[in-house]
């Protein structure tokens, strides 16, 4: 993963989901706005925005359930107007809020589920204990759902979601809410079905998970993508390598930034902070105490795709 | 038998009915004895010697008010059954946006949860007929048809109910229609007492309510009275709303659910 050349592969027979000028309007609100995308086999793709940037409203068209505006859309080689039934029978979501029926035991939620893509009685009975094993919910297979942690209710919402054994497994930003314990459980089980060849979408909020499990991605802001590719290429391309953040007395920051502006490709001022975008961020922080400034803390690390989103999106604060 | 989409539905909602049915059904028969306790046999006793008497066609009161119970029971169970549990699968527990994440469809879904009301309907309406069974009230092969007449007097308040449930956002709505729609139509649809009691006026806008050609179907049934031409109309009537009903339901349903 992570090859810069994968941008440039020409769009392949093998999409699974493939979207132009994909508009969707709620009323006046054009919440996605003319997107374009490619989603191949075997590959984790991920949608990586803010609050309201139009991924899970572009998640909601993929997943056959939310009529577009306008555009094309294409999934498993099928028109989700016209064939929405038979596009669904093969797709597996793990959607935003979990649903889960919380009076039915955690057994009876898959068994509810399955039958309601008509899989046979004898054959369901036996992929749910094989589902409750991949999700670690065996011991808990004849407890009501509603105790449930968090995490294992998103364990449960993604077994369920593998009930017919889906080509394609769409997930609405699948750790939001989780402590960072249940999103590791959750992170290994979605690297699993990767190995297994389970073609995966995702939409994210969080940088790390879009690191961690996308090969490809793309950056949603106001219902357009901004920027598309692995997340080493986009960090390549809207980055540096490393990134610099020295932290000065309040109120020095601003006079601060003119002393170091030249150390790094980029400075970037914050209220409490200042970011040197740099490809070698031991240099520049040589150079910095060099000078005979004395920031109050310093700290050299590798650009995420923290820095491209923020790059991208902006540092507005969305409600 | 699941191989029509909507009956997977209905199995789901049967399956986590079965977790509570204990409850639900003591009341669809405790209530029954109840009420002909209290208004068959307790009020009765007064009316039976009264001028009343005369006025519900020289029969006892219990004989007059069991059918006309039994489609109410019918008409509140669908009140209820079409409300509050589509709101919640839609706002609460979002069970619709799970289905409709399947290959089930929206028309399935509404068909699959309309057919689960019917249930409710059903049983309550035969848990109904049990009773009257036993006060003795029955006095006809006839009354057999009571059950499928009280679902579909169901029927005409669940549908068009269930397209209203669909396009509220809160449950205070609800409880709106039970005290302007539900209990006016309980006390004046000529359950307890005889339409022609009230004012001119007021019998007409009874006659357009689906409780009262629910009743007026009931009681000859119960009675083995009943002649074709006096169930025509209602018939027609009741599946007339019914209908109308599922045709708004699927509207709001979509507009609803297909965002």
């Amino acid at each position: 993963m992570g090859d810069n050349s994968v941008d440039e592969d020409p769009p392949g027979s093998d999409a699974l989901v493939a979207a132009r000028n994909l508009v969707k309007e709620f009323g006046s609100f054009r919440a996605v706005d003319s997107v374009g995308f490619e989603v191949r086999r075997g590959e984790a793709f991920g949608f990586l925005g803010p609050n309201g940037a139009g991924k899970s409203s572009t998640m909601r068209m993929v997943a056959g359930v939310s009529p577009r505006t306008s555009g094309d859309l294409t999934i498993l080689g099928l028109d989700p107007d016209r064939d929405g039934p038979r596009i669904r029978a093969r797709l597996g979501v793990v959607p935003q809020e979990d649903n889960l029926d919380p009076e039915l035991t955690v057994r009876e939620n898959l068994y509810v589920y399955g039958r309601y893509f008509d899989i046979p009685r004898r054959e369901l009975r036996g992929r749910i204990e094989e589902l409750l094993h991949f999700a670690q919910l065996t011991e808990r297979g004849n407890d009501k759902v509603d105790p449930l942690s968090g995490g294992m209710k998103r364990r449960l919402t993604i077994a369920r979601s593998l009930v017919n054994e889906p080509d394609l497994l769409l997930l609405d930003e699948p750790t939001t809410g989780l402590d960072p314990q249940a999103r590791h459980i959750l992170w290994d089980r979605l690297y699993r079905l990767k190995a297994r060849g389970v073609t995966l979408v995702l939409t994210t909020h969080y940088m790390d998970e879009a690191e961690q499990l996308c090969d490809r991605l793309v950056v949603m802001d106001n219902g357009r993508i901004v920027a598309e590719g692995s997340p080493r290429s986009l960090i390549a391309r809207y980055s540096t390598r490393e990134v610099v953040e020295l932290r000065f007395a309040p109120g020095d920051t601003e006079r601060m930034a003119d002393k170091v502006a030249d150390l790094g490709e980029r400075i970037e001022v914050l209220p409490d902070r200042l970011l040197l975008y740099t490809s070698d961020g031991d240099a520049a922080v040589d150079a910095v105490t060099g000078r005979g400034l004395e920031p109050l803390s310093v700290l050299a690390r590798r650009s995420t795709l923290e820095d491209v989103f923020l790059n991208l999106t902006g540092r507005h604060l969305i409600d | 038998m699941h191989r029509i989409p909507a009956l997977r539905v209905t199995g789901y909602m049967g399956r986590a009915y079965a977790r509570t049915w204990r409850a639900s059904i003591m009341t669809t028969f405790i209530n029954p004895v109840l009420y002909l306790l209290a208004m068959g046999v307790g009020l009765g006793s007064f009316i039976n010697k009264s001028a009343g008497h005369a006025a519900i066609g020289h029969q006892t009161y219990l004989h007059f008010v069991a059918p006309a119970l039994a489609a109410t029971a019918a008409a509140t169970t669908a009140a209820s059954e079409s409300m509050f549990p589509i709101m919640g699968a839609i706002k609460w527990q979002k069970t619709y946006y799970a289905m409709l994440a399947t290959p089930l469809r929206v028309g399935d879904v509404l068909a699959g949860h309309l057919a689960w009301i019917g249930v409710r309907i059903a049983t309550s309406v035969a848990s109904y007929l049990i009773v009257m069974a036993a006060f003795g009230t029955i006095l006809s092969f006839q009354a057999v048809a009571i059950l499928p007449v009280g679902i579909l007097t169901g029927a005409a308040f669940a549908t068009p109910l269930a397209a209203f449930a669909a396009t509220q956002d809160t449950d205070s709505g609800f409880s709106l229609v039970f005290r302007l729609g539900v209990v006016p139509l309980f006390l004046f649809s000529g359950v307890f007492f005889p339409l022609k009691q009230l004012p001119v006026g007021l019998q007409v806008v009874a006659w357009i309510t689906p409780l009262w050609n629910g009743v007026a179907l009931c009681r000859p049934l119960a009675a083995g009275t009943v002649t074709a031409t006096g169930l025509v109309g209602h018939l027609a009537y009741l599946i007339a709303v019914s209908v109308a009903g599922v045709v708004v339901a699927r509207s709001t349903f979509r507009r609803r659910l297909l965002v």
